[in-house]
């Protein structure tokens, strides 16, 4: 690993340092077509930590969050987690067209087996928490882009998970609601204090919500660079135009260049 | 409160956005002179249609040879087949007398049809096993000519109302059985993952995730289905002459005589009119079922 920043400015001391939630320890995929996805990937993210990981398109950036939340099976290494608290945000909102804005939060509640009157209180509270107060009754395809990745999120959000698996789940939404759900998830990761595991080719989305970001090689994917994030909480939307970012992100996106080749 | 505060620009934004797509087209909500507008061409296309038949039927008539042509002229069918109102063997009254056991073995071999189609399919859905096992035979039941097994169907079902309602079922349950397999196998496979992670049972998957996305396919196949139910019904008077008879006996028994081709065209012509019928209740019924969320039925309503 790179050696990083040692004094990091962030407040981070919320959360006792150290307790992890999830860990990869030597984490190797081969998919039976006899791809190599990722080789040999070990990290941490302990609770009150937001970590992205960045890499070219098909590094298996993706296969990492599958193998954590068990819907893909690593070929050697292992993983620890608690399962029964795993947020997952799909590249899609993968909202049940079916369903309401306020069923459709319900919906992993509801299968988790809590009761009704407690999963709508909840289902209304993460609809708060979302600004979708007012859209409940809407149907999916009623709502913008943007609408449909909040309620996503707020679908999770009602089991209130200690981890968080975020797919690049921005990135088919427009650059100006990008930002602005960047901004959101950063408010909604302060409130919760949630262990955050998030994908993105997005240097800039990577840097402005991490604490911690890592750089994987083009496939087999291995972890090529990792750095400490320390801008100070919270993070007000113009520090994608301060200096420092900017440097960080361009030191980042050099190491990504360095990986394609 | 809120974690997040507010921004009204892009929710503003995002609220347009929905409004917009919220809107329906103009020709669902438009005025009444549409609609009137709208019915021109089919209107224009049944004029049309009435005088190719009258200059066929004028064409083939044989005066020489006094006797009636294989198609009567339009009013012929009208004065002859339809209005003769009080006698009691050919017209409308007897031939509405005819339609009802048809109606009753139609609505009724429908609902076996979807019962059914729709256990096989599930069944089928449960494994690629099943569905090889199955599949074959389900497109086999669909290909039997049916005129060819009438004694072992009369064997096996008798006469009456249950060997027709065999004949609705063989006929109609194929589109059943394959769309709505069709539409339990494209469910998304996102979705799926987002049930996976959630620990679902076999049975929540099929009821709350597969059922649902496959509903749009199921109504495909049951507007489909809605029409063969009402061919099978009146082939079944073709085969079977026992118990209620259909419409399908009143067409059959005045196809013989040229003097009774008014009264067959008809009987014919009822007969197609209740399969129009037909086809406009379910199609209106399944469009009501997932207008809410579907875009198809938007377009279609």
């Amino acid at each position: 690993m790179k050696p990083t920043d040692s004094s990091p400015r962030g407040a981070r001391t919320a959360v006792a340092p150290g307790s992890s939630a999830l860990t990869f320890k030597n984490v190797s995929m081969t998919f039976p077509d006899g791809t190599h996805a990722v080789d040999d990937v070990s990290f941490d993210v302990a609770a009150g930590e937001f970590v992205t990981v960045v890499g070219p398109s098909g590094c298996g950036k993706s296969t990492l969050l599958r193998i954590a939340s068990g819907l893909e099976h690593a070929t050697t290494g292992f993983v620890s987690i608690d399962r029964s608290s795993i947020g997952y945000v799909f590249q899609d909102a993968t909202l049940l067209p079916w369903r309401t804005v306020q069923r459709n939060v319900e919906l992993n509640a509801e299968l988790q087996g809590m009761d009704k009157p407690t999963r709508q209180a909840e289902a209304r509270k993460a609809i708060e928490l979302v600004n979708l107060v007012g859209h409940e009754k809407k149907y999916p395809k009623q709502l913008s882009g943007g609408m449909k990745m909040r309620c996503s999120l707020a679908r999770s959000l009602v089991l209130r998970p200690k981890v968080f698996l975020f797919d690049e789940p921005f990135g088919a939404v427009d650059e100006i609601t990008r930002e602005r759900l960047n901004d959101e998830l950063l408010l909604l990761f302060r409130h919760e204090m949630f262990a955050g595991l998030f994908i993105t080719h997005s240097v800039q989305e990577a840097v402005f919500l991490s604490t911690r970001v890592i750089v994987m090689s083009a496939r087999p994917g291995r972890i090529i660079a990792d750095y400490q994030v320390s801008f100070p909480f919270p993070r007000h939307h113009n520090l994608r135009y301060e200096a420092e970012f900017a440097e960080l992100c361009g030191q980042i996106s050099a190491d990504l260049k360095d990986a394609h080749s | 409160m809120t974690a997040l505060d507010h921004n009204p620009v892009t929710d503003a934004r995002d609220s347009t956005t929905a409004i917009e797509d919220d809107s329906p087209p103009a020709t669902s909500a438009g005025p009444r002179s549409d609609r009137l507008k709208n019915m021109i061409p089919p209107i224009f296309t049944l004029v049309a249609f009435i005088a190719a038949w009258y200059l066929y039927s004028a064409l083939k008539y044989d005066i020489a040879a006094q006797r009636r042509n294989a198609l009567p002229y339009p009013h012929e069918v009208w004065s002859d087949g339809f209005l003769p109102l009080s006698d009691k063997v050919n017209g409308f009254r007897p031939i509405l007398g005819y339609m009802w056991p048809t109606v009753k073995v139609t609505l009724i071999g429908l609902l076996i049809s979807i019962a059914l189609g729709t256990a096989i399919a599930v069944i089928m859905n449960l494994s690629k096993h099943m569905e090889r096992a199955l599949f074959p035979y389900a497109v086999l039941m669909q290909t039997i000519p049916i005129l060819a097994i009438t004694p072992l169907l009369t064997q096996l079902f008798g006469e009456r109302l249950g060997v027709r309602l065999v004949v609705v079922v063989l006929i109609a349950v194929f589109p059943i059985i394959t769309n709505t397999l069709f539409g339990l196998q494209s469910t998304d496979r996102l979705h799926h993952d987002l049930f996976t992670l959630n620990q679902a049972s076999r049975w929540t998957r099929l009821r709350k995730l597969e059922f649902p996305s496959a509903l749009p396919a199921m109504m495909t196949g049951l507007r489909i289905a809605s029409g063969l139910a009402v061919i099978g019904s009146i082939v079944a008077d073709f085969f079977f002459a026992q118990g209620d008879k259909g419409i399908g006996y009143y067409i059959r028994t005045r196809q013989q005589k040229a003097s009774e081709r008014p009264e067959m065209f008809a009987g014919t012509i009822t007969a197609s009119m209740f399969g129009v019928l037909m086809f406009v209740v379910v199609s209106w019924i399944t469009t009501r079922a997932i207008r809410n969320w579907h875009d198809s039925a938007r377009s279609r309503s």
